[in-house]
């Protein structure tokens, strides 16, 4: 199962972010994860919440471009090598990451991956061994 | 007869179109100041009458009309006929305020009507063709102008209106329709529809298209020519003067020919008035000169324009006026070239985009810099920076093509563009010229 990611558009000047994690506290919407890609004009922030829908309408209410995009996410072992290896399957698999990012949890740590073709690498995966997280499994971390 | 309507007047030499406008104008300036005060009052004040109006040289000593004077006048301040001699009201939106009404005879229809149907004709439509006319029908004057034009000709006629693009493409393939009448922005979105379900040019029936009623860029279109496989001819008119078919491209494509029997065309300077020579850009000045509901005399209609009577090797003898480049008060000049903000609304629109943007223009070392701000949507929208990029620049690529110039375009939040009194401020300006 894919998760369910918000990626919101930013102009690239100062407070920008700040006025988004603002709204977010001011709702009570948790931030799980959050990565920043960024031009010299524009950004990007890609983020996993607890609450997608809440999320989205309150950002669009306060005139942010919200999306929600299907990413895909992953638990390892905490420890050396274990990263190494689930990206060997990508590779075995020939899934072609658009981009990642990761957050730690008390027992494992969770790789987050936007592919192209979501379902396909899913399956691939799945075919490998390597189950992806719900977005029930991931708002319980 | 070949691509003619009424080839006796298309093609009639230029000195007996002259004739024929001098022995029209006087009885028409008569026929106003007798019938309209509103324009017998400003002629009276600008100490003109009728007995200085002898021949088209006098022309420019009559006042000028503007959508100023539409909006005094609204509803029924310029009606020169009775209502009951009336058949018929079309409408468009004023920039500013009232809509404007403008209000016909069935004399005014017939008039209006061949001009659509000279502009079918030199499409190279006969009564063998279907003709499908895909402007709205309603108020505004596209849709019932082809449409009466198409009749006129002969034409199987296809009544879609605009919208329900599945329809209308069931439409041109079941019922082979040859001949297209829409705004070219929907030809284009018709056009890639077709290309989306695997049709080829050579598959779609269509052998021209009838495009206008918005600012179109050479390059789209060839690319609409490309994707439908048809001639795609531009078309020209104001619902004030009577509709579309004011005037009419001809297989050349070079300039759309004025139907000269019926509109006495000026060009003028935007500033002072004066009337310009021929081969000058400015703006478009129109005379209705047999229009009996609603006969405007000396109409700015604020399009930017050049005349020419060169000759056409179609055979047409009426003047050609090029496509307009936009509304003269809202010109700008960058970098030397005019800028009007209705041509980048158009590629806004023309890329699925909603016309929310700020042109900032300013000066750095003695050059122009030109920034389009543009509204992110939702829509417009990825969570990829390369594809976001690529959408921009898509709309940086279609500005200069509509140009001529190279702006840079800034994505930004949305309602985040200046407004005034609720209207966005479309345009901010520092150079200090
Ligand atoms: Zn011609």
């Amino acid at each position: 199962m894919s998760v369910n990611q918000v990626s919101v558009f930013l102009e690239n000047k100062p407070g920008t972010l700040n006025n988004l994690t603002e709204i977010l506290a001011a709702h009570n919407i948790n931030i799980r994860a959050l990565s920043l890609a960024e031009t010299s004009e524009f950004g990007i922030v890609r983020m996993l919440v607890n609450d997608v829908f809440e999320a989205t309408n309150v950002l669009k209410e306060n005139n942010f471009v919200a999306i929600i995009t299907p990413v895909l996410a992953y638990a390892i072992e905490d420890k050396a090598g274990y990263l190494n290896n689930l990206l060997k399957h990508f590779s075995a698999a020939s899934v072609n990451i658009e981009y990642m990012y990761a957050f730690a949890g008390k027992e494992r740590a969770y790789m987050i991956f936007r592919v192209n073709d979501t379902k396909k690498a899913e399956a691939l995966l799945q075919s490998k061994g390597l189950k992806s997280l719900t977005q029930e499994e991931i708002a319980a971390v | 007869m070949a691509n003619y309507f009424q080839e006796e007047i298309e093609c009639m030499p230029v000195e007996k179109i002259k004739a024929l406008q001098n022995e029209l104008l006087p009885a028409q300036v008569r026929y106003v100041w007798e019938n309209v005060e509103y324009y017998r009052n400003k002629m009276k004040a600008h100490g003109v009458t009728p007995d200085d109006i002898k021949s088209i040289d006098d022309l420019h000593k009559l006042p000028f009309m503007s959508k100023a004077d539409l909006r005094d006048a609204y509803p029924y301040g310029l009606l020169a006929v009775p209502l009951s001699e009336c058949v018929r009201i079309q409408s468009t939106s004023g920039t500013t305020g009232k809509r404007v009404v403008a209000f016909y005879t069935q004399g005014d229809i017939d008039i209006w009507e061949d001009c659509t149907a000279r502009a079918i004709c030199a499409a190279g439509g006969t009564k063998d063709d279907v003709c499908q006319v895909s402007y709205g029908y309603g108020l505004f004057t596209g849709g019932p102008g082809l449409d009466g034009g198409s009749h006129k000709v002969g034409c199987l006629t296809i009544p879609t209106s605009s919208g329900n693009t599945e329809r209308q493409i069931m439409f041109i393939m079941d019922l082979h329709a040859t001949i297209l009448c829409c705004t070219p922005s929907y030809a284009a979105y018709i056009g890639e529809t077709l290309k989306e379900m695997g049709y080829k040019p050579e598959d779609i029936p269509l052998k021209a298209g009838i495009f206008g009623a918005e600012a179109w860029s050479e390059e789209m279109r060839r690319d609409i020519e490309k994707t439908l496989g048809i001639k795609a001819y531009d078309i020209y008119g104001l619902t004030e003067i009577s509709g579309p078919g004011v005037s009419f491209e001809c297989s050349e494509q070079r300039g759309m020919h004025i139907n000269e029997d019926h509109f006495l065309a000026e060009i003028i300077d935007p500033n002072t008035g004066e009337v310009l020579p021929e081969g000058t850009q400015g703006e478009l000045v129109f005379t209705a000169l047999d229009k009996k509901a609603f006969p405007l005399i000396r109409y700015r209609t604020r399009d930017i324009c050049t005349l020419t009577r060169e000759k056409c090797s179609c055979g047409r003898t009426h003047v050609r006026m090029t496509k307009p480049k936009g509304r003269s008060d809202d010109m700008l000049i960058i970098r030397g070239v005019n800028v009007f903000p209705s041509q980048i609304e158009t590629v806004l629109m023309n890329n699925g985009y909603a016309a929310n943007y700020q042109i900032i223009v300013g000066r750095v070392n003695n050059t122009d810099t030109f920034e389009v701000k543009v509204e992110m949507t939702p829509d417009m929208f990825t969570d990829n920076v390369g594809e976001v990029q690529a959408r921009r620049k898509v709309l940086e690529d279609g500005l200069r093509s509509m140009l001529g110039i190279k702006a840079k375009v800034t994505l930004v939040a949305p309602k985040t563009i200046t407004r005034s009194e609720g209207k966005a401020v479309r345009v901010i300006d520092t150079r200090k010229i």
